[in-house]
């Protein structure tokens, strides 16, 4: 039985006004369905459901309404949106679509919301630390924040975390609890990875096997935090997968399963062919799914340098604002425009408007092939980051 | 014959009640414009739900389906309240921002097309008369 405090019982009467109302009930009632005996406080939400393509005109009428009275009580931040809010139209996204997409960022913004639009807010301004409870939306920042960080979240849609911003708390249970954050299948890794596309596609392997079972990994030598991003989007995008453990890399706080299962290079190798359509004709190159850290764009920036993007391709590399901010200050932006290719913030291939603009995405990430296949209908190659760029100029 | 279960979002209805025994998925499977079902092979097929005691096992899908229960709402096309076997997040969200009367654990098979039937979701009961 869920019991609520007398603040949380004013909010669930309306004496906070309807949207609070509205999102207490959304908390409530999913706290009853999961058996959560309580309410706890969230230190921050990031909210998924953003870009106009996914949301449509009904959604956008929902945050409408909610914006009315809404307010964000702990720091908000947004996942991406379908376009750049400043340069879609050099990116070939219509005027209409950019003006519902701005309806929908402005709903955001009169409620509070930091209006972000990254996957990867742990990298500019929202990074909760270990055991800190938070709601989290988007797949890939959730297994992120649960697995790397060992803060404690939720697999949220995008009402409930909307909800949860505007009351400041979620109900405890699922990955908030200790007993549900233990590692149920062992997967030994006995191959070398390289790459983020290495890492994305054993993201692919895990969670095509393990389902929704918290895997335990061993195996893993060394992981670049883009190596880490780029696994949880998979893991969580081919499985049900909210959290994972890597042994030496994430924190020590599950007991090791003893059920054992082994993923070589040719499991690796599978993956790959899976995501690689041999009839693809590649004229779309997008690097940053999850959203590209200033690392990775300062080494991008330094390929593309005086080289020029191929006629017939186009590229964009995704990010989010303040890193493309800082991508500007430091030259980065000047290179990659220079050659050809986007710098595009606020967006990512997974979420714009682009079915019908392509026919084959090369990409160094294994979610955003799931989702030009599926969403988009391209075909698809999986590569390096080096890669991806040598196809994309002269 | 009254069936016992749980509410999930309050309200007291009476209607038609269109039943399967498949699961559903709004985002996709029904036009937020029509109430039509429009998953391929789907049991409901080109049936509307709007107006309906719509009773299936539970939903599927994208978590997007949330939006279209609210979509149907502000279109007059949603169902008149909702009866699951077992609710999911999704549904269960979509009926609470729709305002949609429901209840889940529900034994529906005990329930037909056709069949007038009322749903009294604040003390999660579903009852026939006939």
């Amino acid at each position: 039985m869920l019991e609520l405090k007398p603040e949380e019982k004013a909010m669930l009467e309306g004496r906070q006004g309807k949207a609070t109302r509205k999102a207490m009930e959304i908390i409530t009632l999913l706290g009853e369905i999961y058996g959560a005996k309580r309410l706890i406080p969230v230190s921050s939400v990031q909210i998924a459901g953003v870009s106009y393509d996914n949301l449509g005109e009904p959604g956008l009428e929902f945050l409408s309404d909610m914006a009315v009275d809404g307010k964000a009580r702990v720091l908000t931040t947004l996942n991406p949106a379908g376009m750049d809010l400043e340069e879609w139209q050099k990116h070939g996204i219509n005027a209409d679509f950019a003006r519902n997409q701005q309806r929908v960022i402005d709903a955001f913004a009169k409620m509070g919301v930091m209006t972000t639009c990254t996957c990867t807010p742990y990298l500019v301004g929202n990074l909760p630390h270990f055991g800190e409870h938070v709601a989290w939306a988007e797949s890939s920042a959730v297994c992120f924040a649960n697995s790397v960080i060992g803060a404690r979240t939720n697999r949220e849609g995008g009402p409930s975390a909307l909800a949860a911003s505007l009351t400041g708390v979620t109900a405890e249970y699922g990955l908030h609890l200790d007993e549900n954050r233990v590692a149920e299948v062992k997967y030994d890794v006995r191959t070398r990875l390289k790459t983020t596309d290495d890492f994305g596609l054993l993201g692919q392997v895990i969670g095509e096997r393990t389902k929704q079972a918290i895997p335990y990994i061993t195996g893993i030598s060394h992981a670049t935090t883009e190596d880490l991003m780029s696994f949880s989007a998979s893991v969580a995008t081919y499985g049900g997968v909210a959290m994972f453990h890597m042994e030496d890399i994430t924190p020590r706080t599950t007991t090791v399963p003893e059920k054992v299962q082994i993923i070589t290079q040719e499991d690796l190798s599978n993956a790959r062919r899976a995501l690689d359509d041999k009839d693809a004709v590649i004229d779309f190159i997008s690097i940053g799914c999850p959203h590209a850290s200033i690392d990775e764009i300062s080494h991008i920036a330094n390929m593309l340098d005086g080289k020029r993007v191929k006629k017939g391709k186009t590229v964009w590399i995704t990010t989010a604002r303040p890193t493309k901010d800082l991508a500007v200050r430091m030259g980065y932006y000047d290179k990659i425009e220079k050659a050809g290719a986007f710098l595009v913030s606020d967006a990512c291939c997974a979420v714009a408007p682009l079915k019908g603009r392509f026919t084959g995405l090369m990409t160094d990430s294994a979610k955003a092939c799931f989702y030009a296949r599926g969403k988009n209908k391209f075909k698809t190659e999986i590569r390096t980051i080096d890669e991806c760029i040598r196809e994309a100029v002269v | 014959m009254k069936l016992q279960g749980r509410k999930v979002f309050r309200g007291k209805v009476a209607g038609e009640a269109l039943v399967t025994t498949q699961d559903i998925s709004f985002y996709g499977g029904c036009d937020p414009q029509t109430g039509q079902i429009v998953e391929k092979g789907h049991e409901l097929e080109g049936k509307s739900v709007a107006g309906k005691v719509l009773v299936f096992p539970t939903g599927k899908g994208s978590t997007v389906g949330s939006y279209i229960l609210y979509a149907l709402r502000k279109n007059g096309k949603a169902p008149l309240a909702i009866v699951n076997k077992i609710v999911d997040p999704v549904v269960a969200v979509g009926c609470i921002i729709s305002e949609i009367p429901a209840v889940d654990q529900v034994q529906i098979d005990r329930l037909h097309s056709g069949q007038k039937v009322e749903v009294d979701a604040d003390h999660g009961a579903v009852s026939t008369s006939g």
